[in-house]
């Protein structure tokens, strides 16, 4: 066991899969020489050489179009794009060309590709800088969606991203890059589609994700301590393949749900959770579902704007603590 | 039919391309113009469903890049790709039948005619977007170059591609990384239904922006197969001998407009007929009876074909739709749709 900050726990999970397997390469902007801007790739390229570390210039159609023709010819490409802002500028391979080759030629075409990207809010870069994009992602048919939110989960999804035969975008928090904790030491895989209970709790249900765990975290317990509830949070880890059952199994024990997302409010990942809650548990609720969400308004720079409008410690606690009227 | 008299300004027997190579190349030039004329009438009556964009007039291009390439070598289209997947052996009625959206489609009617693929032929994609592809055939070739494979990837895209950021993007990381791929424009003068010389700086669309990669200037007829097979054949032994990327503009035309719902009247009286005198296809049968080749073996191409053609258009007609079962198939590698547990 070793502490590990989430930032070194992204250079060891590409370490240990670039060991263990010579097809997988890694490239992106600044990532070797430069160890990545956030320096979450430091050592990669003195360890495993220029050949398999490589940087790449401003252009990010040709890192992820170059990743996606090397994946479906054989190697298995990680591809950083430095924030997650910017795979609006290419897109195309994310919504139209990764997911959809398989099934347009009819599984002729593999696309065994992990994008790396930078996500979220917190480090005041304004509107272009620190969005939580990951419904972007999820909406899209044949993708597969990532967000670890702990320097272990980080080691262990990665593996798991790298080692699945789908495109997976997996989305690094930037926030919590300094964040430190235990990781076990040797190899670490992980399973995409399983859930965790990061802590229990009879009276609610609490979903996050990423950045939001570690405060729903430090919500539930003010919540406990305060105000005598005790709330079970449970960290999605990934929202496709998503671990419904989870989800559910823990809504039939609290029958109350509550979700804290840092993406913007319409069409975040907890609409369609929610949906799928009121479908197929309707009867497991003892009340509404409630969203805990960043507004529908694009990022403020200023550290007082930002804060105000994600969500935050006191305003999950608040919200919880209002829907159960405790 | 009789044969025309041999020039004797060809010397045979220092030709670089050969009897057997130049019967090839009028084998693939014939039967790309024969499926694709098919395909129109099959949209005529109705049996050609969605959209289809047709390389009639283009087929040399095809034609001179497959007969240039070894086994192995990848080949990534555009939606204007069914030439590309003839040339390299992908049956006639697997093509026609993705085009009529039946279950003997090449991708049994999932893919459509925008996005024919055969990876056992080397066919990794026509891509429905414009640029896309470019920087994918990068990413094969850096493969390539990784594992120290020999195959190459050539990437062909029409003259609008020239004017997108994946173009350049992909030239650009092609020639910094050296990769072994090779970039053919196919310059039919018009983006869709636009002229490309009026929303493009430059005359040459493509191989006038080389130099920005450091890459050579070449410009070439584009409806003579020999001189593609030439350029072609040049550009795949740089590539394979680790020079890096080639940039080729060949020059051509479409005979029929953008795609079957255009009727090309944005064109000026007289170009098409001017273009037509300098069919590929054409040009191809004399230039073979100029060199006194045998009629007969040219006759026996263009029956073989025809018949080839009648008979996959048959079965296609007789085949089913697809079924309903492969709906859901294959939109993840474990072979289903599912998203969640």
């Amino acid at each position: 066991m070793a502490e590990l900050t989430y930032r070194d726990a992204v250079a060891r999970g590409i370490a240990q899969e670039m060991a263990r397997d010579p097809d997988v390469v890694f490239l992106g902007e600044d990532v070797a020489g430069a160890g990545g801007v956030f320096k979450a790739t430091v050592g990669l390229l003195e360890q495993f050489g220029p050949k398999r570390v490589r940087d790449t210039p401003i252009s990010e159609q040709a890192i992820l179009g170059a990743a996606m023709g090397a994946a479906m010819t054989g190697l298995k490409p990680i591809a950083e794009i430095m924030f997650s802002d910017f795979l609006a500028v290419c897109f195309d391979y994310i919504a139209n060309e990764f997911p959809k080759s398989r099934y347009m030629s009819n599984g002729q075409v593999k696309c065994p590709l992990v994008v790396r990207t930078g996500n979220g809010a917190g480090s005041r870069f304004g509107a272009q800088h620190s969005q939580s994009v990951e419904n972007w992602a999820m909406m899209i048919p044949g993708l597969k969606v990532v967000a670890p939110s702990n320097p272990r989960d980080v080691i262990g999804l990665l593996a798991a991203a790298v080692r699945d035969p789908d495109p997976v975008i997996f989305f690094e928090h930037k926030s919590l890059y300094g964040m430190k904790g235990d990781v076990p030491d040797g190899e670490i895989v992980d399973r995409l589609g399983t859930a965790t209970i990061a802590r229990p709790g009879g009276d609610a249900t609490v979903l996050a994700l990423a950045l939001m765990v570690p405060r729903a975290l430090e919500a539930a317990e003010i919540l406990a301590r305060e105000h005598g509830v005790e709330v079970e949070v449970i960290d999605l880890r990934s929202l496709v393949p998503l671990d419904t059952r989870a989800i559910l199994g823990s809504l039939a024990r609290t029958g109350r749900l509550f979700t804290v997302e840092e993406n913007p409010r319409l069409c975040g990942w907890g609409a369609e959770i929610a949906s799928i809650a009121a479908d197929e548990a309707f009867w497991d609720l003892d009340g509404p579902i409630v969203r805990i969400t960043t507004p529908h308004i694009p990022l403020p720079a200023a550290d007082n704007l930002e804060d105000m409008i994600l969500p935050t410690v006191p305003r999950i606690v608040d919200t919880i603590r209002r829907g159960l009227k405790a | 039919m009789k044969t025309r008299p041999q020039l004797k300004t060809i010397d045979r027997r220092n030709d670089d391309i050969g009897e057997a190579t130049r019967l090839e190349l009028y084998r693939r030039q014939v039967e790309i113009r024969d499926c694709e004329q098919r395909a129109y009438e099959l949209f005529l009556q109705n049996l050609v469903k969605g959209t289809s964009h047709l390389s009639l007039g283009q087929e040399a291009i095809a034609a001179g890049f497959a007969q240039a390439m070894e086994p192995g070598d990848l080949s990534f289209c555009t939606y204007r790709g069914h030439a590309h997947t003839l040339a390299r052996g992908v049956p006639m009625e697997q093509v026609l039948g993705e085009l009529m959206q039946r279950d003997n489609g090449l991708m049994r009617g999932k893919g459509g005619s925008m996005h024919l693929t055969s990876v056992k032929h080397g066919v990794m994609g026509s891509y429905a977007i414009v640029g896309a592809h470019l920087p994918i055939a990068c990413g094969a070739a850096w493969r390539a170059q990784y594992k120290g494979d020999r195959d190459v990837s050539v990437c062909f895209f029409g003259d609008g591609t020239t004017n997108i950021g994946a173009f350049h993007e992909a030239l650009n990381f092609a020639a910094v990384w050296k990769l072994p791929v090779i970039f053919v424009c196919e310059n039919n003068l018009y983006m869709e239904y636009t002229p490309i010389g009026s929303v493009t700086a430059v005359e040459h669309p493509a191989a006038d922006r080389a130099a920005s990669y450091g890459l050579e200037r070449i410009v070439i007829d584009g409806n003579d197969a020999d001189i593609v097979f030439r350029t072609a054949r040049q550009a795949y032994v740089r590539a394979r001998a680790g020079k890096g990327p080639s940039l080729i503009e060949c020059m051509t035309y479409r005979h029929s407009g953008h795609s079957r719902a255009d009727p090309a009247k944005y064109r000026p009286p007289g170009e098409l007929e001017d273009w037509l005198k300098r069919d590929p296809v054409k040009l191809y049968r004399r230039r073979l009876l100029d060199f006194g080749m045998d009629a007969a073996a040219i006759e026996r191409i263009e029956q073989d074909s025809k018949r080839q053609l009648d008979a996959a258009t048959e079965a296609c007609k007789a085949a089913p739709p697809p079924p309903a079962d492969i709906l859901t198939t294959d939109v993840y590698a474990d072979g289903g749709w599912a998203w969640r547990n």
